[in-house]
């Protein structure tokens, strides 16, 4: 009698632990095929930029290249050496260089004194201040583009990459105070004070005390510029065109420049060399970049 | 003098910052708002012309249609990333071997451009050598999947691509909010009998309000400005079929020299983002004070 209550719970035990062993597998099966579904368009980039045109015509998306074939990398970084209508990236890679890493510098510099000063010196009414940058995060540019297309044009520096830097440096203003007053608020201002009475200046306590500690925020705030700028087509392809187009832009009208085939090698060759950049600095430091997400959505 | 400057120096630190957000910002909102009610074709005239734009605006095809593209697509949108992105969430959540790769994967896109992404879905969803020849080749031979170049359904594809680059983004903050709940309140429901459903049915979700919430409001928020994927996808077309607000006023503006009509849904588009951002932003800061 007892023996047989024992079996048979000796066999739902076995039975449970069948379910459970199906519902992981189906746990991983699902999440497998998710990742299919999002490697699925890097994986067509990748082997398409590898084939020739030929290859293309008579394989799928999925048929693996024949060899590893960079042409088409060549002549999108380079061009195919004929002067006139010869596009290539090389230019607006340099251009988008020249322009992200001064805007970076500048946002990044200006978000930071801002964040310290509406955390550890703090006035009255500075919770409004905040407020009034933090809606700047939102405002759809749309309605910014045109007095800045005019604005740029007094200021004699419309299809130019200064004229960039300042627009990116401008509107990255309200992420990078974001990400650096959160920062600061979590650090405790006791350590402020005490430095203030032994006669510490505002500089010399940025310097010496919050500095030091800023290295993840730092790290954070140049992610995500760096990431925004790069990827930026609006503002790209409305204040500049011609020679001083960024990157993004420069792809776009390679894609879209009708010659008479349509080369997809190329096209998807011109499509990583622009992405590269941005991919490389969320496989190194995803970590951040994800913090950098989250911590622009979360937290108000 | 010096004294002045020491007291007053985190004011003069502050300064750039306010003073460049309050021109670039508000004050050229304000100008985009007076010129929408003016008469400005090429060049911004000063005469107040009253609502004519905004009277032009609605009566005009081209808009409307805009505006029910983005319905659809905010819509669509919203409920694929946020059900996909629970439910990778939850699943990652689960200890799952390989986490940390499979979050990567799921969370690249969003660290790519709309024009790079856009680019290769082009390539993907045509119809003459993407997606509909892999299928035939393998032996279906009438499938048809022209979606790129097909009036009704161009915009489908533009959700396609936009949910393929943002689902991640959606994982990461519900995966982020799960992994904030105690652990022993899911313990406690365990022991009180309830099984791994009904603890994210019943408790956990409903805890991750505040998630739904911020996904909410930043998924609608994106698609709002959404801009850069149809110039990649579609550029509006086929015709017009998927023109959406953020295309129309930069046409507007820049390839048909109406600037008055351009400023008029430039604004539009503001108080959209204002209706959905203003409650945000002040339901943050509430919560944050009570803290």
């Amino acid at each position: 009698m007892q023996d047989k209550t024992h079996s048979s719970y000796k066999q739902l035990e076995q039975k449970s632990k069948y379910t459970n062993m199906f519902l992981r597998w189906f746990l991983y099966f699902v999440l497998v095929i998710f990742a299919l579904y999002f490697i699925f368009p890097l994986y067509v980039m990748v082997v398409t930029s590898l084939k020739t045109m030929e290859e293309i015509r008579q394989g799928t998306l999925l048929t693996w290249p024949s060899g590893l074939n960079f042409d088409s990398w060549l002549v999108a970084w380079g061009g195919r050496g004929y002067g006139a209508g010869d596009t290539f990236l090389k230019p607006y890679f340099w251009n988008s260089i020249k322009m992200v890493v001064p805007a970076v510098f500048f946002s990044t510099f200006i978000g930071a004194m801002a964040g310290y000063v509406l955390t550890k010196w703090r006035f009255k009414g500075d919770k409004w201040v905040f407020l009034f940058l933090l809606f700047g995060c939102f405002i759809p540019y749309q309605a910014i583009l045109l007095p800045m297309a005019r604005t740029l044009g007094v200021l004699g520096i419309s299809n130019s990459v200064i004229g960039l830097v300042l627009v990116h440096t401008v509107y990255g203003i309200p992420f990078t105070t974001l990400f650096f007053r959160n920062f600061y608020v979590s650090i405790p201002s006791e350590l402020v004070k005490a430095a203030r009475i032994d006669g510490a200046g505002f500089f010399k306590i940025f310097f010496k005390i919050l500095l030091p500690v800023s290295t993840p925020i730092i790290v954070v705030t140049i992610i995500w510029q760096f990431t925004q700028i790069w990827n930026d087509f609006l503002f790209g392809s409305t204040f500049s065109f011609g020679e001083a187009a960024p990157i993004q832009v420069a792809l776009n009208n390679m894609v879209l420049s009708s010659t008479s085939v349509k080369e997809y090698n190329v096209d998807m060759a011109s499509a990583i060399i622009a992405g590269i950049p941005t991919l490389i600095v969320y496989v190194l430091a995803g970590k951040y970049f994800i913090r950098g997400l989250t911590s622009g959505a979360v937290k108000g | 003098m010096f004294k002045w400057l020491e007291k007053n120096l985190p004011k003069i630190v502050m300064a750039p910052a306010v003073g460049l957000i309050g021109w670039f910002v508000y004050g050229f909102v304000l100008w985009t708002l007076y010129i929408s009610f003016t008469n400005s074709k090429i060049l911004p005239k000063y005469e107040l012309w009253g609502v004519g734009q905004y009277v032009k605006l609605w009566g005009s095809r081209k808009w409307l249609i805009a505006v029910d593209n983005l319905l659809i697509f905010t819509a669509l949108f919203l409920i694929f990333c946020v059900v996909i992105g629970i439910i990778l969430a939850i699943f990652l959540d689960q200890k799952i071997r390989a986490e940390g790769v499979l979050r990567t994967i799921y969370l690249y896109p969003m660290a790519l451009s709309f024009i790079v992404t856009g680019t290769a879905w082009k390539w993907i969803l045509n119809p003459t050598l993407g997606i509909q020849k892999m299928f035939i080749d393998w032996g279906f031979e009438n499938f048809t999947f022209d979606w790129l170049v097909n009036r009704e359904m161009a915009i489908y594809t533009i959700v396609i691509a936009g949910v393929w680059q943002s689902a991640g983004f959606v994982m990461a903050l519900f995966l982020a909010g799960l992994r904030s709940v105690e652990d022993e309140i899911v313990k406690a429901a365990k022991i009180d009998g309830a099984n791994l459903f009904t603890v994210y049915w019943k408790i956990l979700l409903p805890m991750m309000r505040p998630v739904f919430f911020t996904s909410f409001v930043i998924l609608v928020h994106i698609s709002i400005k959404s801009y850069d994927l149809i110039v990649a996808l579609t550029q509006g077309g086929p015709g017009i079929s998927t023109t959406m607000p953020a295309l129309y006023m930069t046409q507007t503006a820049f390839h048909k020299s109406q600037v008055g009509l351009s400023a008029a849904s430039a604004m539009m588009m503001f108080m959209a983002v204002a209706a959905v951002i203003i409650p945000y932003l002040y339901s943050e800061l509430r919560r944050e004070n009570a803290r």
